[in-house]
């Protein structure tokens, strides 16, 4: 891509080092653990040991008589303010405290507020809970016989555990394809449960003021204005109005949609700091962030495609059963119960297709919140891609070959699904070829021939995928009523710099660098002149927050187009000063100028100056503007992966020996930035398709509840990804980016676990369920009798 | 619970305190002499979010007590740099892109002091094997390998002014 702007300008497509290191390589970033507040008091949580117990007393009078404690607050507390329950972004309900049953194991059961966290610590040990334990209801598959417990009997109506059913597209009209298809391939494929695991775990500290009844909370958030706005609703009654609210999310040690979500211990600091008017500060340690933080996924899945004998794929039917938990906690937009799992027909042409999902309620841990993917898309996007190789394989057809034959055309852009989202663009046959011709797929083949007839086990797995990200167009997409834009305001002070605030917050993107080089890229103004601010509800113009993928789409898009209110603005300006009509200037970024008289000009800084010192009579003063940015439709960025593994016949390990990824985000803002999202992205790829699970055993105890056990990858078992890049620019978005922070996250999966079953293909294995352990893979060897002793 | 009173050198600057036999390290530096910097992931050894150097030999200081540290000498991320100029491993954190969101940062560049300390010229699979004790969720380790190859060479053509190189 062609830079439009100099070096020192520094607008889109240069990989300028970002503005934000300086503080975090020096010890000087302020996460929330780092601010300490006079009088502050800290908080310890005491939770469940069981799945599903009723409680039938709680103790508190040892611990409080500790010397240090404050309260012991329990949901009986909260009951007295109604705010023992609260809830959930899917308008589910959840317990902040419980007041007679808890629901999963870790589940928070009572809080200690202390002077000091050891004190708290010491205070949990002397809280005498006395429980009544029953059975768990933890298998989904099993969670809607009919002797199973109603576990939310709370709710209105509820003759079982199921919690709600969805389905999109055309059944009959895809039922009739299927049954006149000359093949159909079935496949069940689970895509488990798992968590971000951000290395920084959650917390905040809520700081309430009694004489001014005034609350500043900082938090570990993704979306601080949303955060102010469900504390309104939640505690207006108990007199915390939103004008008196203040979130403030100072630096964020990653996210990836686990700091989407209200999680109880936000509430119980908040009022516990409420009713004793001092700051109490909570932050979770690794284990209840693992245990009870939202998790991802968790989603049984039926694939099923319809196609002809040579690999035209003709429909595609899924069935899936999604586990929630005790309550729906996930953070989808309102209409979209399953998020955006609808795009599972992935770049390829369908006739029809049709998906249907039925949410259960388990005693696990609440959420189905994203890691670090838009809303359910790397479940759809596994599905897909999976199912695909499953029918190159039944059909005899190489996987490269199917997926040729099958692809949306350019030429079709826009392209209607069967399931209705309107792909804005793609090549996904450029993007592909360029992906085979690099990794030099025809000689991987002859290879992989030669080590099959030696007995060795080598895959080769593709996964060519379409994200869909941006959320959202206002007429589709709102969380708790609120509509899913997204807001800029740029204010360019006198000597021509300037700051710029927004509705989202970066956890690690580096959005003090990007958004700045959008605005240079707009007014000429350079990039190293703009100080980008985000996280504080009291200064930042409202926003839904960073996740999705959303922050270029909506926020980025935001920051432009105010930037473009600043041109406009900048040639009346420009035009008063130069004594001509607007209509004899042009723009090159950083100045208006006099056609063909070019040496009368006015830079940008001229005219900011002259806003505030020169202004034209009758005109606004000051040089600010501020713009909040309704998408007309969703980005959809894509990419083709290609990934090399070698297997261990001794061992069943699976070495992944190369992985290309090249992706198309559109129009690119800092090179640098994007490259580092796609090594990210595809190490949370990695992880999930290779090492991390959550596990629960029969009882509903969790058995990877530290990193000891949950297997956050390390730079060893990471690979050396390699990456590339297509651009098709997004015709819809004003600076024609599509977002990339996830795209690696949702394409990564399904192509190592194809490259899985293609070294085990010849040996009848069609599919193996990620994560593809090493033991795993070693018995699927031993029961084919070609595990080496 | 009764207090001992340590004496621990950080960054060059000696203190005494009087602390709990039971505080961890990692909330001595943190609470104690507000060194921030240092930060905590998880409790059981396994992140390295809380890596400092002790006696020059990189630690994980939330499973180390404060009273154990009496006597020694420590270097946390706020002593890195040096009369306002970056370490070579800051500077190439920042050239390489070997950060997101920063908070493995610190730990991951007090490893990699350590590392390079002992090993100036590692392979990238030495690099790797040496940070495998500090987990990184944001970058994929590709820039943070990128990044302790930058500082090697560096330092390698400057040794005599390691740690003092370039403007911050």
């Amino acid at each position: 891509m062609k830079c439009k702007t100099s070096a020192e300008v520094g607008g889109m497509g240069h990989s300028i080092k970002r503005k934000e290191d300086a503080r975090f390589l020096q010890g000087k970033g302020q996460y929330t653990d780092d601010f300490k507040f006079p009088g502050m008091l800290h908080m310890k949580i005491l939770r469940s040991p069981f799945a599903y117990a009723k409680i039938l007393s709680i103790d508190s009078s040892a611990a409080m008589e500790l010397e240090g404690v404050l309260a012991v607050v329990t949901g009986e507390t909260l009951k007295e303010y109604n705010l023992h329950w609260m809830p959930t972004l899917m308008s589910d309900t959840q317990m902040v405290l419980p007041t007679d049953t808890v629901m999963y194991q870790a589940q928070e059961v009572a809080a200690v507020i202390a002077t000091d966290p050891y004190i708290a610590a010491d205070a949990l040990e002397l809280i005498e809970v006395e429980y009544d334990p029953m059975d768990p209801v933890i298998n989904p598959h099993t969670a809607l016989e009919p002797d199973k417990p109603i576990l939310r009997p709370d709710k209105e109506g509820q003759t079982n555990n199921h919690i709600w059913h969805w389905e999109t597209g055309d059944r009959e009209a895809t039922n009739k394809i299927f049954d006149e298809a000359e093949v159909v391939v079935k496949q069940d494929i689970y895509i488990p449960r798992i968590h971000v695991a951000s290395i920084e775990t959650c917390g905040c500290i809520a700081n309430f003021d009694k004489i001014n009844e005034h609350l500043t909370v900082h938090m570990t958030t993704q979306a601080p204005h949303a955060i102010r706005t469900v504390l309104a609703l939640v505690a207006g009654h108990v007199g915390l109005s939103e004008e008196k609210i203040r979130v403030i999310s100072p630096d964020i040690g990653g996210g990836f949609g686990g700091k989407v979500p209200v999680y109880p211990g936000y509430v119980i600091a908040t009022a516990a700091s409420v009713l004793i008017g001092k700051p109490v500060k909570w932050i979770e340690d690794r284990s209840e962030n693992l245990q009870a933080d939202s998790f991802a996924r968790d989603y049984h899945m039926t694939g099923e495609i319809a196609a002809t004998k040579d690999g035209k794929m003709k429909a595609l039917r899924i069935k899936t059963l999604a586990d929630h938990g005790y309550t729906d906690a996930a953070a989808n937009p309102s209409k979209f119960p399953a998020g955006m799992f609808s795009v599972c027909t992935g770049s390829y042409e369908f006739e029809n297709a049709f998906t249907e999902m039925d949410a259960v309620y388990t005693n696990k841990a609440p959420g189905g919140v994203a890691y670090r993917c838009s809303f359910r898309v790397t479940e759809a996007v596994h599905a897909i891609e999976r199912m695909v190789d499953v029918l190159a394989q039944e059909v005899g057809m190489d996987p490269a070959e199917l997926r040729l034959k099958n692809f949306i055309q350019p030429e079709q852009m826009p392209y209607k699904t069967p399931l209705g989202w309107e792909y804005d663009s793609g090549d996904y046959p450029m993007t592909f070829k360029k992906a085979l011709d690099k990794i030099g797929y025809d000689e991987l083949r002859k290879e992989q021939a030669e080590k099959r007839a030696r007995g060795e086990f080598m895959g080769i797995g593709i996964s060519t995928f379409t994200e869909i990200v941006g959320a959202g167009p206002s007429k589709d997409f709102d969380i708790l009523g609120i509509k899913m834009f997204d807001s800029a305001e740029i204010r360019v002070h006198p000597t021509g710099k300037a700051i710029a605030r927004f509705g989202t917050k970066s956890q690690g993107q580096g959005h003090e660098t990007t958004y700045a080089q959008i605005i240079a890229e707009e007014l000429g103004l350079p990039a190293a002149h703009i100080q980008v601010e985000e996280g504080d509800t009291d200064t930042a113009p409202y926003g839904l927050g960073t996740y999705a993928s959303r922050s270029t789409p909506t926020a980025g898009a935001a920051a432009a187009m105010a930037a473009r209110k600043l041109r406009d603005k900048a040639r009346k300006i420009a035009a008063y000063l130069l004594e001509v009509s607007e209509e004899d200037l042009e723009w090159e970024p950083g100045k208006f100028f006099v056609k063909g008289a070019p040496e009368k000009s006015k830079t940008i800084q001229d005219i900011a100056f002259a806003a505030y010192t020169n202004h034209p009579q009758g005109m606004e003063a000051g040089f600010e503007a501020t713009h909040y940015y309704d998408p007309p439709n969703l980005t959809f960025p894509y990419g083709a992966y290609i990934c090399v593994v070698d297997i261990d016949k001794g061992t069943g390990e699976v070495k992944i020996r190369r992985f290309l990824a090249i992706d198309d985000c559109g129009n690119i803002i800092n090179p640098m930035i994007v490259e580092g999202q796609v090594h990210g992205g595809l190490t949370m790829g990695l992880a999930p398709a290779m090492y991390e699970e959550l596990i629960y055993d029969d009882e509903g105890n969790i058995l990877t509840g530290t990193f000891m056990d949950y297997l956050v990858p390390t730079a060893v078992e990471t690979p050396a990804w390699e990456t590339d890049k297509t651009i098709t620019p997004s015709p819809h978005h004003p600076i024609g980016a599509k977002g990339i922070g996830e795209s690696a996250t949702v394409g990564a999966p399904p192509a190592i676990a194809n490259a899985v079953v293609d070294a085990l293909a010849h040996l009848g294995v069609k599919h193996v369920d990620i994560p593809v352990t090493a033991p795993k893979v070693w018995q699927i060897l031993k029961e084919k009798g070609v595990a080496e002793a | 619970m009764s207090k001992q009173t340590i004496t621990v050198t950080v960054n060059g600057e000696a203190y005494t305190e009087e602390v709990e036999p039971r505080m961890l390290l990692v909330h001595f530096i943190r609470e104690k002499l507000s060194l921030t910097g240092t930060h905590i992931g998880c409790d059981s050894t396994s992140c390295g979010a809380c890596t400092i150097l002790m006696d020059g030999k990189s630690i994980k200081s939330c499973t180390m007590f404060a009273v154990q540290a009496n006597g020694k000498h420590f270097t946390t991320i706020e002593g890195v740099a040096q009369n306002g100029q970056y370490h070579p491993l800051q500077e190439g954190f920042k050239e390489e892109h070997g950060l997101q969101c920063g908070f493995c940062t610190p730990g991951m560049i007090m490893r990699a002091i350590e590392l390079l300390d002992k090993n100036p010229n590692p392979t990238e699979e030495e690099i790797r094997w040496g940070i495998s004790g500090n987990l990184c969720r944001c970058t994929g380790y590709v820039n943070i390998v990128k990044a302790v190859q930058y500082a090697a060479k560096k330092m390698a053509e400057a040794p005599k002014e390691k740690g003092a190189l370039n403007e911050v």
